[in-house]
């Protein structure tokens, strides 16, 4: 058996190949509920949950799924799990899942987790399935967290407001008036603002890798990112 | 024709390993179904609850509410739709009831809230159970975010007076929202329709039980 790069692994998910920033991947749920840091980040994990489950039982079952019914295999699979979720949710972090409402079920439609099934778990063996399915939700969490305090802050105020539907009660006064708004900017907490702001988040990565391959061809090393993107600069 | 056995047995396999899968997931969630139901069907009732002690204090009544129910049935409460009226009772005495009414104008669609009207016809409470209004304007009609909603308390349909039951940029005797003035006509409008509702039906829905049109 070869050595599986997982450091590699983990560099696609968060960053290279971030489902939100560079897939541009289940754009729906990352734009709809990313309107606070609770939301988002419980929307995330969720999604992590799913990815990581599908991914194991996608390569489990490798072998035995045919190639004319892998997709329905693999959606069956997703579907069971996502249906899980939310069981599990709607149980125990009820008043979340009445906020996230109906993109916890839509879930299942978030290409980013048929497609590492397809693309990544059905090739490979259970373990590094596991773990990029916890890296790809990961990254999908981040960015989801990013937007969501982006929106957050700009919207209410606020950080971490409402903390305690994902924690507990212990967790009520979590929650941070960082900015003394007293009526939000509203733009931030509609959906044009959730668009905006992922522009933002995509072009500060591009930036981020533009600045760092100058810096590397600076210092004479060519090679210094293998699998990078395209670069785009922004300003 | 020659019967193609390779093709035959790839089909069988290609469908049994799809059963297989079904059945796995099926039983995956049926299992974590039966663990998790017992636990939604709580939090769910226990909602209710919280809800109706919003707009109704506990002290007034000593029977449950959430389980002295009936399904009623009208336009004036906004659909076409059975919905839950709640009765109070105070020893058996009617107290009040909380009915479920939908405001179907609202600015985002459907405004569902709770009326709760005492014996006497007057407003103990009004409390918007879902919305999708415009974050920063139109969800002013929250208990959370405005007291707003508080203001219908102790209203009846002679306290204003029925055409006086609209916003004060209208003519009526209603508090408006800053940037919002669709979301709440709509709750407004609602509120009266379900007084109109109660007045006319008050002695049916303290005696009737179960169904009910």
């Amino acid at each position: 058996m070869t050595a599986t790069d997982y450091a590699g692994l983990a560099r696609q998910g968060l960053w290279h190949n971030n489902p939100g920033l560079v897939q541009l991947l289940g754009l729906c749920p990352l734009l709809a509920v990313s309107s606070t840091v609770v939301n988002a980040v419980a929307l995330g994990l969720a999604t992590t949950l799913v990815l990581v489950g599908s991914g194991v039982t996608v390569s489990l079952i490798r072998r035995a799924a045919r190639p004319e019914i892998r997709i329905p295999v693999f959606v069956l699979i997703i579907a069971s799990f996502v249906t899980t979720v939310e069981l599990v949710m709607n149980a125990f972090f009820h008043d979340l899942y009445r906020i996230l409402g109906i993109f916890v079920p839509l879930i299942v439609t978030n290409c980013a987790i048929l497609g590492r099934a397809e693309a990544f778990a059905s090739r490979t063996t259970p373990a590094p399935a596991g773990f990029d399915g916890l890296m790809m939700g990961l990254g999908f969490t981040g960015v989801l967290t990013a937007l969501g305090g982006l929106r957050e802050l700009l919207g209410h105020g606020t950080l971490l407001r409402n903390a305690e539907l994902l924690l507990g009660e212990r967790a009520a006064g979590l929650g941070l008036q960082v900015l003394p708004v007293e009526q939000g900017f509203l733009l931030a907490l509609l959906p044009p603002g959730a668009f905006i702001g992922l522009g933002l988040l995509v072009a500060l990565k591009n930036g981020i890798d533009g600045h760092l391959a100058r810096r590397a061809a600076a210092a004479g090393s060519p090679a210094a990112e293998p699998g990078g993107e395209p670069q785009q600069t922004a300003s | 024709m020659a019967f193609d056995r390779t093709l035959v047995s790839s089909m069988l396999r290609a469908g049994g390993l799809l059963l297989a899968v079904a059945a796995g997931g099926v039983g995956v969630v049926a299992f974590v179904h039966q663990h998790t139901a017992e636990h939604i069907e709580l939090r769910r009732q226990e909602r209710t609850l919280e809800q109706l002690e919003a707009v109704l204090p506990p002290r007034r009544y000593t029977n449950n509410p959430a389980a002295d129910t009936l399904q009623v049935r009208d336009p004036r409460l906004g659909t076409d739709e059975p919905v839950t009226a709640y009765r109070a009772r105070d020893h058996g005495e009617p107290e009040a009831v909380v009915l479920t009414v939908i405001a179907p104008d609202g600015y985002n669609g459907p405004i569902e809230l709770l009326v709760a009207i005492n014996r006497d016809g007057s407003l103990a409470g009004v409390r918007v159970v879902e919305h999708n209004e415009t974050p920063g304007l139109g969800d002013a009609i929250e208990a959370e975010r405005s007291d707003w909603i508080r203001g219908f308390r102790g209203r009846s349909l002679g306290d204003p007076p029925r055409e006086d039951w609209a916003l004060r940029q209208d003519g009526g005797a209603f508090d408006q929202l800053t940037g919002a003035s669709i979301t709440p006509r709509a709750v407004i409008r609602a509120v009266a329709r379900a007084l109109a509702y109660y007045r006319e039906e008050r002695n049916r829905l303290f005696t009737a039980s179960g169904e009910a049109d």
